[in-house]
């Protein structure tokens, strides 16, 4: 069993309310902070613990913290990114849902940390009720002196407030989300300069991931170094993972980094093994943007050494043989998946997602779907993989954000593990004409046939 | 900017603007636009879960912005409806997790049950059906949004029962 930072105290009854929260402990870390350490402390502290953000990127929390400008003597804003919107991702939601003064006391410290006195959740307007929950945990916050001016007696002050979105993944791209909480289409900005320097209204502003600022009130209790024993090298902590697809228990995990991917997935503690066990065929692992694993490089790296859940590990042979941690979006796909399909289903994600700001993006997601479209169906030509190919390697690395390259990884992936699932839809089209055409006769099955058969 | 075809009560009520000051009190004095995807919300619920162009054009009026800056707004996000929806917008997810665990056969069903297609409303204005990406939940396929509340693990039982229920009047949509 491993350790848990964010999930000990889920099941607790009423934890979702103030007093039941506040009766096991917390707010302890404010409590904490304000009294006894300085911002800087807790920077350190952070920096210490290695925790990389949640969020997907994966980047040191502590450090993107030492960037935020001090000097410049503007307001400095935490927003925390609650927009959770990467396909497979849905860890954040139970997190919020569940145990929002978590995230709450973890907004307070973090800021603290700032030296912002005006910060805002910022969650995606499909979690309605979710908003909702986080408003009431803010307005019991407010009336029990956690939050406004001279916070608990300690001449610190600090508003908070959750604003929602409206529908747009991309505003889970930082700059993005910070020209959405303005009031404006989620267009993300061409960076330098990052939100460190002039992010909200221009003002010095750090973003980070629910998951992210929620493991700081833990952080600040224990210390950053305690923090660091947990995991695995330099994978330190816990993760939650959001699990789904064609597995006996989806649902979101807090696992300590290090843990196997083969426990993590047959284990009865977390995933249970496949639904109906039926044959593992294919991984996404840290959401739809991360390369997907065909299944002889699931529990194994290329090297033949055991797959773990970790940052390293999981990228360990680099796109070619591996992938990648990313948001934790856990997606399991048995034989009856169509890998073609869910490439097609992803392209179809980007490219009603896409801003439109960069033509290869918008652009060549709309034509990633087309073509995926017509080889699921089976009007596919021989020449297509080629231009698939072709197209994603030209949206990657040509974007000002990122939701470029997380539109063309997939393509790629899918292509340089299931090639032949491709070529079989464009050989053999009358067999792909049922969308559940794997459900009936899996690939597996009627693979043979591709050795029969020339063009 | 070009007005709407269909023709839209506008009626902001002394709580709705009380609600929209609240928001409105949560950026600084200056940059009152900030409100505008909260208080589009707020709005769009008040009025039939739309937003004509003379909605919107009262929306820039309350935050002291131009019409454009609402228009452009209301044009990018996919929440905010340009056109009248049905009382009861059912949004199924659609994406990978979702599709793979059933969400496909889910919209046939409803769609057949309503006698409607994917993208359309049903005569009585009670229903619309839309796919939609990736809302969260994917470990709970097959799903889909009605308001602000998700309905998981979807089964044909479960739809016939929702729909009876929106035709009783007994869903809650709205957590106000």
């Amino acid at each position: 069993m491993g350790q848990k930072i964010l999930l000990d105290k889920i099941h607790i009854p009423g934890i979702k309310t103030y007093d039941v929260y506040r009766q096991n402990g917390g707010y302890a870390a404010v409590e904490k902070a304000l009294k006894h350490m300085t911002p800087d402390e807790i920077t350190e502290e952070v920096k210490t613990s290695g925790l990389k953000g949640r969020g997907g990127a994966g980047f040191p929390m502590g450090m993107k913290w030492s960037f935020i400008d001090k000097k410049s003597g503007k307001p400095r804003h935490l927003v925390c990114n609650a927009d959770e919107s990467e396909p497979g991702t849905f860890k954040d939601r139970y997190l919020m849902e569940h145990i929002p003064h978590l995230l709450v006391e973890g907004m307070i410290v973090s800021s603290y940390a700032l030296g912002c006195n005006l910060s805002y959740i910022y969650i995606r307007g499909e979690y309605m009720w979710v908003y909702k929950i986080l408003e009431r945990a803010i307005k019991e916050a407010y009336a029990a002196g956690w939050l406004g001016k001279n916070i608990q007696g300690s001449g610190y002050d600090l508003d908070l407030h959750v604003h929602c979105g409206a529908g747009a993944y991309i505003c889970g791209e930082e700059t993005a989300l910070i020209e959405s909480l303005e009031g404006k289409r989620g267009n993300p900005r061409i960076k330098p300069p990052f939100p460190a320097i002039s992010g909200l209204w221009q003002n010095p502003t750090v973003v980070n991931n629910v998951e992210s600022i929620s493991n700081v009130p833990w952080i600040v209790l224990n210390s950053g170094a305690d923090y660091a024993n947990i995991g695995h090298g330099k994978s330190t902590g816990t993760k939650l993972i959001s699990a789904s697809g064609h597995i006996k228990n989806p649902g979101v995990y807090e696992i300590e980094l290090g843990l196997s991917v083969d426990e993590f997935m047959n284990s009865d503690q977390y995933l249970g093994g496949m639904m109906n066990d039926r044959p593992l065929k294919a991984l996404v692992p840290g959401g739809s943007s991360v390369p997907i694993l065909p299944a002889h490089l699931i529990y194994k790296t290329a090297a033949n050494e055991d797959r773990l859940m970790t940052y390293e590990s999981l990228s360990d042979g680099g796109f070619a043989t591996g992938s990648m941690l990313g948001s934790g979006g856990f997606i399991v796909y048995n034989d009856t998946a169509c890998i073609v399909r869910n490439t097609w289903n992803f392209s179809r994600f980007y490219h009603h997602e896409s801003c439109g700001q960069c033509s290869p993006c918008r652009e060549g997601t709309g034509w990633l779907e087309k073509v995926l479209w017509r080889i699921e169906n089976g009007q596919g030509r021989e020449e297509d993989i080629e231009l698939l190919w072709s197209i994603q390697s030209k949206i990657e690395g040509n974007t000002i954000c990122p939701l470029g390259d997380a539109a063309a990884w997939p393509v790629a992936a899918a292509i340089r593990h299931f090639r032949d699932e491709f070529e079989y839809h464009i050989r053999f089209p009358e067999k792909v004409k049922d969308r559940n055409h794997f459900t009936a006769e899996p690939f597996s099955q009627v693979q043979h046939l591709m050795h029969k058969q020339t063009l | 900017m070009e007005k709407t075809l269909h023709k839209q009560n506008i009626n902001i009520s002394e709580s709705l603007m009380a609600r929209i000051e609240e928001l409105i009190s949560h950026y600084p004095a200056d940059k009152r636009k900030s409100a505008l995807l909260p208080v589009l919300h707020e709005v769009q619920d008040a009025h039939d879960n739309w937003l004509s162009t003379e909605l919107q054009e009262k929306v820039a009026e309350i935050l002291e912005i131009k019409p454009i800056e609402v228009f452009e707004v209301v044009s990018f996000y996919t929440m905010y409806n340009q056109k009248p929806v049905g009382a009861y917008h059912f949004e199924f997810c659609r994406t990978s997790c979702c599709m793979i665990r059933g969400a496909e056969d889910m919209i046939d069903y409803t769609c057949n049950k309503l006698g409607i297609k994917e993208g359309e409303t049903t005569a009585d204005g009670l229903f619309t059906v839309t796919g939609v990406e990736c809302l969260g939940a994917c470990g709970y396929a097959p799903m889909m949004q009605v308001g602000d509340y998700y309905h998981e693990h979807l089964t044909p039982e479960k739809v016939d029962q929702i729909i009876a229920d929106a035709r009783a009047g007994n869903i809650k949509i709205h957590d106000k």
